[in-house]
């Protein structure tokens, strides 16, 4: 194979774009998803209520020791057992992204909790706060904004991983552009596509969060 | 739920043998794969602090690279894009007679991909020793070499000791990618038994049961590691 032929590209690109379209549609819902499970897991962890910080502690330590193709298998077998009809691959992978990056986002996200002062929580009981009002109007939101630079990198991670879902033929970037470099027999040129499409997203992310890490040291 | 429970099916010829092998590769894999990472990683991530601009901006280039790229399409150029883009003789070679082509590729890109952050560590751990103990060297008449071989290495190679634990359990579970080159590792194997028995929640309880053990078991060895390697009264330490 000597000469490349990228005509390949621009013949395909209607289909490249649908993968695309699901590779980043994937990674805004599980991250969405991911945040609000792991906010959820990050304050079971912090209640300080032992049954919950247990429950909590042991979730995310099970999920942060296996490997996400194994979690995209059991979700891939589990989901249909459990509801007892076949659902699209995509509600699948949706679910197993979700619950795993969950895990990853409580750890960031506990650290970001503990990252406000206590005096804050303490201010707000004396004023008559109830736990929910405290954590929605001064924990929470302070804690998320010294975490936005390390929530958009956890996100590139994210996105790079969707790229796994190629093991059970979701069509997202990955798979879409595997399946054309079969059918065309451009393997190379499909690749290397590939890898530059990720390179820009993610290395413009990476950008970004630095000028967002200079703006809060500023 | 319709389901037929069997345990037994996890301790029936071949299965069994088929869950050893993937935990031999995967172990394979992983441990020949975290050499490489830490040789690689090493020498970029000291390269980035170097003074010399171009190569400070190799190294930096390097890890951007690798860091931005999945490790799935980095798996995919080594495999099916690197034979073609090698001289024609090489590319045969590594075709058709090079031995084990699927662990190698698998030890090459999760290698190179592990350095990236391994030279992320080992540039953090640098710079955390301070400018004030490298100028302490350059007054006293420390050559650059010098000063990495006796003050910046010493001190930081003790420092990242927690941080590499991650990485190393990480490599563990990065190297299941290894399967969508075709080789067999652990979770390719719990796979092929759940498709072959239709016991696949057995079969990923015991892919996910020995995976949290391989994360026990680094766990403990890198804490006594870093109970070795810990430097009193640096920050973390005590």
């Amino acid at each position: 194979m000597s000469d490349f032929d990228f005509a390949v590209i621009a013949n395909n690109l209607p289909f490249l774009m649908e993968g695309l379209q699901l590779s980043l549609w994937l990674t805004f819902l599980a991250m969405m998803g991911g945040i609000v499970l792991g906010t959820l897991l990050a304050l079971m962890r912090l209640s300080g209520i032992l049954p919950l910080s247990l429950f909590a502690a042991t979730y995310v330590n099970l999920i942060r020791s296996v490997p996400l193709i194994l979690v995209i298998f059991w979700f891939y077998f589990l989901v249909p057992l459990a509801l007892g009809r076949p659902i699209g691959n995509f509600y699948s992978a949706l679910i197993a992204f979700t619950l795993f990056e969950a895990a990853y986002f409580s750890e960031i996200i506990r650290a970001g909790i503990q990252s406000v002062r206590k005096g804050q929580a303490q201010a707000g009981q004396a004023s008559g706060l109830n736990y929910w009002q405290i954590q929605r109007y001064i924990v929470l939101p302070q804690a998320f904004r010294n975490m936005i630079p390390i929530l958009v990198t956890q996100g590139i991670i994210l996105f790079q991983d969707t790229s796994l879902v190629f093991v059970v033929s979701l069509r997202d970037f990955m798979t879409v552009s595997s399946i054309v470099a079969r059918t065309e027999g451009r393997l190379v040129e499909m690749y290397i596509f590939a890898a530059i499409v990720y390179f820009v997203i993610c290395f413009a992310g990476s950008l970004f969060v630095r000028r967002l890490q200079k703006a809060k040291t500023a | 739920m319709d389901y037929n429970w069997n345990w037994g099916v996890l301790f029936t010829d071949p299965y069994l043998d088929w869950l050893v092998m993937g935990v031999q590769w995967t172990f394979a894999v992983a441990l020949t794969a975290w050499v490489l990472a830490l040789i690689v990683g090493i020498l970029v991530g000291v390269g980035r602090t170097l003074p010399s601009r171009p190569i400070a901006f190799i190294c930096t280039a390097y890890v951007e690279l690798f860091r931005n790229v999945p490790l799935l399409v980095q798996m995919f150029l080594w495999y099916f894009v690197m034979p073609e883009l090698v001289p024609d003789d090489m590319g045969r070679w590594i075709k058709r007679d090079m031995p084990n082509p699927e662990y190698v590729t698998a030890v090459i890109a999760l290698g190179l991909y592990t350095a990236s952050r391994v030279a992320e560590q080992v540039r953090a751990g640098i710079s955390a020793v301070g400018q004030g103990l490298t100028n302490a060297s350059y007054a006293n008449g420390f050559s650059v070499a010098q000063t990495y071989r006796y003050i910046l290495l010493p001190i930081s190679f003790r420092l990242i000791v927690p941080p590499m634990t991650s990485e190393f359990l990480t490599i563990f579970k990065n190297s299941s990618l290894a399967l969508t080159i075709g080789l067999l590792e652990l979770t390719a194997q719990s796979q092929q038994i759940a498709e072959y028995t239709f016991n696949g929640f057995e079969a990923y309880t015991a892919a996910t049961v020995i995976y949290v053990c391989i994360a026990l078991l680094a766990t403990i060895i890198m804490q006594v590691a870093e109970r070795y390697t810990r430097i009193p009264g640096y920050m973390g330490s005590r």
